[in-house]
């Protein structure tokens, strides 16, 4: 097929609508192996916008592609915990199988290898997508029979030899992840959950109960913020307009994360169940799931339990017979970008837009999607809303602590025996979980992922919960062989990939933390640097325009307070005035290579001096 | 429907009208805020950071945030400008800036608030020293990203004063940057009389009118004259 | 008295020119101050240590670096002057245009080979032992050795120059003149 039918074809199928332009690029990508320049124009033509809108949103997620790749994309998740796993032992067996290096494509156009950002398997690492497979739990030897099958087969169906438990094994799936549920609560993973026993109850009540049921619980977002959902709900039903819309975010994208991933493959109607009730309870007909590229495994899934819910009366025209109760749900697939997990860079995304928060106020609430009301909630939160309208408002404020109601699913990966999913009530310590997940030796605990909060050991004591230790769900643990700056730097690396790069501090200010975090790593920095990241940490945190930028130092800054000698030990106070950062051996080298001669000065063979 | 809104920048009470922003309510009442992104005529974006304010206690971008009655903005405290001195360096010292071999020195935003905020010693961050192309393509216009700062006045002018689409943002994080909408600038539909490129669009050296260097001599120039904020309308 | 050592590393020596334009109070400041190692008296050498040492230029050589380590070890406040000690310069744009695989290489051609105006029939890129070697990239002052001030300009005017100098000769560092800094 030539380029200008993909590109028509894919455009049509969307309606030629600028708004569903990531769409419209997925269906290019697939069809074609890249987004070149030639597509990119005719999309332009064919959307009518210009083409360098086209480009600024392709060139602005990763995984998207302006020069061809292979006809097989390996991506290695390359997330800390799946490092300490040894993702890079298996990233070096398949550069010596397939002959290629990381960031690069096989001469024959049949493979690329490139690292990504945290995949939501932390459970199972070390692991890695290949194109839409997950393929688990790697070793340096099931790589090489991995890019056997590969080059025999082309097919990365293939390497599903083995499906996991639970939907992973349902046919529109068929997956090798594992869904590790440790610890059922009686919220979200109980047993013989009735189905649409909210939705039905909710139906019964008029819109503002239905809020005022939710505000009673006490709920709060699961998605990090812990904003109360009720009050959320209340905003938006409140702002006059033709139009609300709902919005489920699946995005998943906070490193260590991955109980959004177990919902969507458990729970899915449950999720659609709660998004129904707050379309019902805010005033909306339309729907999205924003879900990640990384989830795309579980598309067809969650397409046909949609579909299921259209035929059953429970999504569509007059829903459960209630009449002029009208809403359905699209699922609108993400492209790698960390930053659009934040609800108004996910709102510019599901606009077609490149993937940038947008100026609040006005928040989404007031103006949205396409500028209408719009609630955004987390994947748990729908579940959440859900069960409260299915058991009560009152059952629900009774599990958990005061300030935190109901239960938390928590995503544990790291140094321990049990890794996995734990749904636990708010106010457990982590000293606790660290004994519920068999932890090993533990030094560290960062719960909440990258932008979360470092817990040394002398402070697991301290409760998870919105008061204290908050948490969107990712606890990643780390026992005392770990390096702390090792991590700490893994952090700065993921949000200065991460950054959409709109403000000025989070965009440059992250560059200049990491570049003197490694100075501290190397061992060239004095205490000097140390107060220095701590000054540009505050001005990045004060200054940066979204949550993104204003939680990327608080890993630095959360080690410097528990690991203080950690530190000190790195640091060097050079002397002579001497900057230890500055090697003038490496500075000759290439030199020394050209000029086919030794330096008269800082060589031992000429001169009288040697450094 | 406008109401007057009373709210205090620096203790000093100030009256604007409801829908304005905190940087229009002080342009009005003769209150320099320093800027880069944000210029008249067109829609605020909020990305240099450099107007940041506190707004009773928390940080705020003044040229996107709405007055509201009784609220209390610190403009001038130390705090806030050792904040707006960080940000200024940091574009300093996130692209290549020459300034020596600048047409657009002394009359260049990003150097005049250097001056205004008193940076004298620009060693304070590493230099990225990015590796940024020249686009000489064009006849009139020259375009010079190493001394861009993001600020995208440009394409807000060609999208909202010229009905244009001649410039976009590319990449992301620390590689985001200006791309045009071509091959290169001599493959767009700009033109030498287009508001994004006429002089003081951008803030900076990176749109260059070809054949127009060097136009005013040292000390007769823009910042020379008057340095940024010292006049009301400086931008 | 005090004693003050110059040098120009990889600069152009106007810093050291706008040194002199400071006209007829050079007069009031060789009552002042005394030259060590400086291009003013041709001292090739540290006599002995000094109160000020003024570092013009940046490190695009080893020379650079050793001649900038010996100023630290000498000197007890250092001073870069101009743009090319503070941040490298007219000649750090040679950082930004190396995007090649072997970027020093490239950089040596252009300079010898490759750019118009140059006349090199026998292409040899000069290589003679006593020519200091050339370093990957061009370093800043402060990259190399620690700073106590910087002066931006370029040069700074002989003004910055003779104000600098005095609030140092007088012991008053913090009142290095702020109003007429400029980087250009
Ligand atoms: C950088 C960034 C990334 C985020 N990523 C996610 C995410 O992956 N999933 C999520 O539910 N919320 C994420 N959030 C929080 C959302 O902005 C938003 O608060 C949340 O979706 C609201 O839902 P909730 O109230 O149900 O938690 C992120 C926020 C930021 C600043
Ligand atoms: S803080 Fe970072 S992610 Fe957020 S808007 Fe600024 S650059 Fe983008
Ligand atoms: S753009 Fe401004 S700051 Fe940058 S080099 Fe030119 S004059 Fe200097
Ligand atoms: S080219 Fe100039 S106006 Fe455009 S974004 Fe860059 S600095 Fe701003
Ligand atoms: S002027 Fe407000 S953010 Fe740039």
């Amino acid at each position: 097929m030539n380029i200008t039918t993909v590109v028509k074809q894919a455009c049509s199928k969307f309606g030629n609508d600028r708004g569903r332009l990531i769409d419209i690029l997925w269906e290019v990508q697939n069809n074609l192996g890249c987004i070149d320049e030639q597509a990119m124009n005719a999309i332009a033509a064919e959307v009518k916008v210009h083409r360098v809108e086209i480009e600024g949103v392709v060139s602005f997620y990763s995984f998207f592609s302006e020069k061809r790749k292979g006809k097989i994309i390996i991506r290695l998740c390359d997330d800390v915990i799946d490092i300490n796993a040894g993702i890079e032992q298996v990233a070096t067996v398949f550069s010596e199988e397939l002959g290629i290096g990381i960031g690069q494509t096989s001469a024959d156009g049949n493979f690329s290898l490139e690292y990504t950002a945290c995949i939501g398997m932390s459970d199972q690492a070390p692991a890695a997508l290949v194109n839409n497979v997950v393929i688990t739990n790697i070793t340096p030897a099931s790589a090489k029979e991995i890019t056997r099958t590969l080059k025999d087969t082309l097919d990365p169906s293939k390497l599903v030899t083995k499906v996991g438990d639970g939907n992973n094994a349902h046919t529109l799936v068929s997956a090798m992840v594992r869904n590790n549920i440790r610890k059922q609560g009686e919220v979200l993973l109980a047993d013989g959950i009735p189905a649409d026993a909210g939705l039905g109850n909710a139906l019964k009540k008029t819109s503002p109960e239905v809020i005022q049921e939710i505000a009673d619980s006490g709920l709060r977002g699961r998605g990090g913020a812990g904003f109360p959902t009720g009050e959320k709900f209340k905003l938006a039903q409140r702002t006059e307009a033709d139009q609300r819309y709902v919005i489920c975010n699946a995005d998943e994208g906070e490193p260590g994360t991955f109980k959004d991933r177990v919902l969507l493959t458990e729970r899915p109607s449950l999720i659609f169940e709660g998004m129904t009730i707050a379309a019902y309870a805010i005033g909306s007909t339309s729907g999205i799931m924003y879900l990640r590229a990384e989830y795309a495994y579980l598309r067809p899934f969650l397409e046909s339990v949609l579909e299921n819910r259209r035929q059953a009366g429970l999504l569509g025209k007059d829903i459960c017979g209630k009449k002029g109760f009208c809403f359905d749900i699209r699922i609108q697939m993400g492209a790698g970008a960390y930053i659009c997990g934040e609800e108004s860079a996910l709102i510019s995304s599901c606009e077609g837009l490149r993937g940038e928060p947008k100026n609040r106020p006005p928040f989404p609430v007031e103006r949205g999607y396409l500028s209408k009301p719009t609630i955004v909630n987390n994947v748990e939160t729908f579940c959440c809303v859900a069960r409260i309208l299915d058991r009560g408002s009152n059952w629900f404020a009774g599990i958990g602590t005061k300030a935190s109601r109901g239960t938390k699913l928590l995503s544990v990966c790291g140094d321990c025996a049990r890794p996995g999913v734990y749904e636990v009530p708010y106010g457990l310590e982590v000293a606790e979980l660290l004994d519920m997940v068999g932890a090993e030796d533990p030094a560290i605990v960062q719960v909440g992922g990258a932008s979360g909060e470092m817990v040394g050991r002398s402070s697991f004591g301290r409760k998870i919960c919105f008061s204290d230790v908050a948490t969107g769900g990712a606890v990643m643990i780390f026992n005392s062989h770990r390096n702390v700056l090792a991590i700490v730097d893994h952090f700065l690396k993921f949000f200065a990939d991460e950054s959409c790069g709109y403000c000025t501090p989070c965009r440059v200010g992250i560059v200049f933390l990491r570049e003197r975090m490694q100075k501290v790593m190397h061992g060239f920095a004095e205490s000097a640097d140390l107060d220095y990241l701590r000054d540009l940490s505050k001005t990045i945190m004060m200054t940066s325009r979204c949550g993104l930028g204003s939680s990327a130092p608080k890993a630095i800054l959360n080690s410097m307070d528990q690991f203080p000698l950690v530190y000190s030990s790195h640091l060097r106070e050079a002397k002579d005035g001497v900057q230890a950062g500055f090697n003038i051996q490496k500075a000759l080298d290439e030199s020394r290579r050209i000029a086919k001669r030794t330096s008269m000065i800082y060589d031992p063979v000429y001169g009288e001096k040697n450094e | 429907m406008s109401k007057t809104v009373v709210f205090k920048i620096d203790g000093v009470e100030i009256r604007g009208t409801s829908g304005q922003t905190i940087m229009e309510a002080a342009d009005k009442a003769g209150i320099y805020i320093p800027r880069l992104c944000d210029v008249e005529g067109l829609d605020p974006q909020g990305s240099c950071r450099v107007c940041t304010v506190k707004v009773n206690g928390r940080t705020a971008a003044s040229c996107t945030q709405p007055i509201a009655d009784g609220i209390e903005v610190e403009n001038e405290t130390m705090e806030i400008r050792n904040f707006r001195r960080d940000l200024v360096r940091m574009l300093f010292h996130e692209g290549n800036h020459l300034c020596p071999c600048c047409e657009a020195s002394g009359r260049c935003e990003l150097q005049a608030l250097a001056y205004r905020l008193g940076i004298l010693q620009p060693d304070k961050y590493p230099y990225l020293q990015p590796v940024r192309p020249v686009d000489a393509s064009h006849p009139d216009i020259m375009l010079d990203t190493n001394r861009c700062i993001r600020c995208g006045r440009c394409i807000r002018a060609s999208r909202q004063l010229d009905h244009k689409n001649v410039f976009g943002y590319i990449g992301r994080g620390i590689n985001k940057q200006v791309g045009v909408d071509g091959k290169d600038l001599a493959h767009t539909d700009v033109h030498i009389d287009d508001k994004a490129v006429a002089l003081g669009t951008c803030p900076v050296g990176c749109i260059i009118q070809k054949r127009r260097g060097f136009f005013d001599a040292i000390g007769q120039r823009k910042f020379d004259l008057h340095p940024i904020g010292t006049k009301e309308k400086d931008s | 008295m005090k004693r003050v050592a110059t040098v120009s590393l990889a600069g152009c020596f106007g810093c050291h020119m706008s040194l002199l334009d400071i006209d007829e109070r050079i007069l009031e400041l060789v009552k002042l101050v005394e030259f060590d190692r400086s291009p003013v008296n041709d001292l090739k050498k540290f006599k002995m240590r000094c109160d000020i040492g003024l570092v013009e230029g940046g490190c695009c050589n080893e020379e650079n670096v050793h001649t900038l380590r010996e100023f630290r070890k000498n000197c007890d406040v250092l001073v870069g002057v101009g743009q090319c000690a503070v941040m490298g310069g007219l000649p750090v744009m040679r950082n930004a245009i190396m995007h090649s695989s072997d970027p020093l290489r490239e950089c040596l051609e252009t300079a010898y080979f490759n750019s118009p105006y140059v006349y090199n029939p026998t292409n040899d890129i000069p290589n003679d032992p006593a020519l200091p070697l050339i370093l990957d990239k061009v370093y800043t002052c402060p990259e190399v050795v620690k700073m106590d001030y910087l002066i931006p300009g370029c040069p700074p005017s002989g003004d910055v120059l003779w104000q600098t100098l005095t609030a140092l000769l007088n012991g008053k560092p913090s009142d290095l003149p702020g109003e007429i800094i400029r980087f250009d």
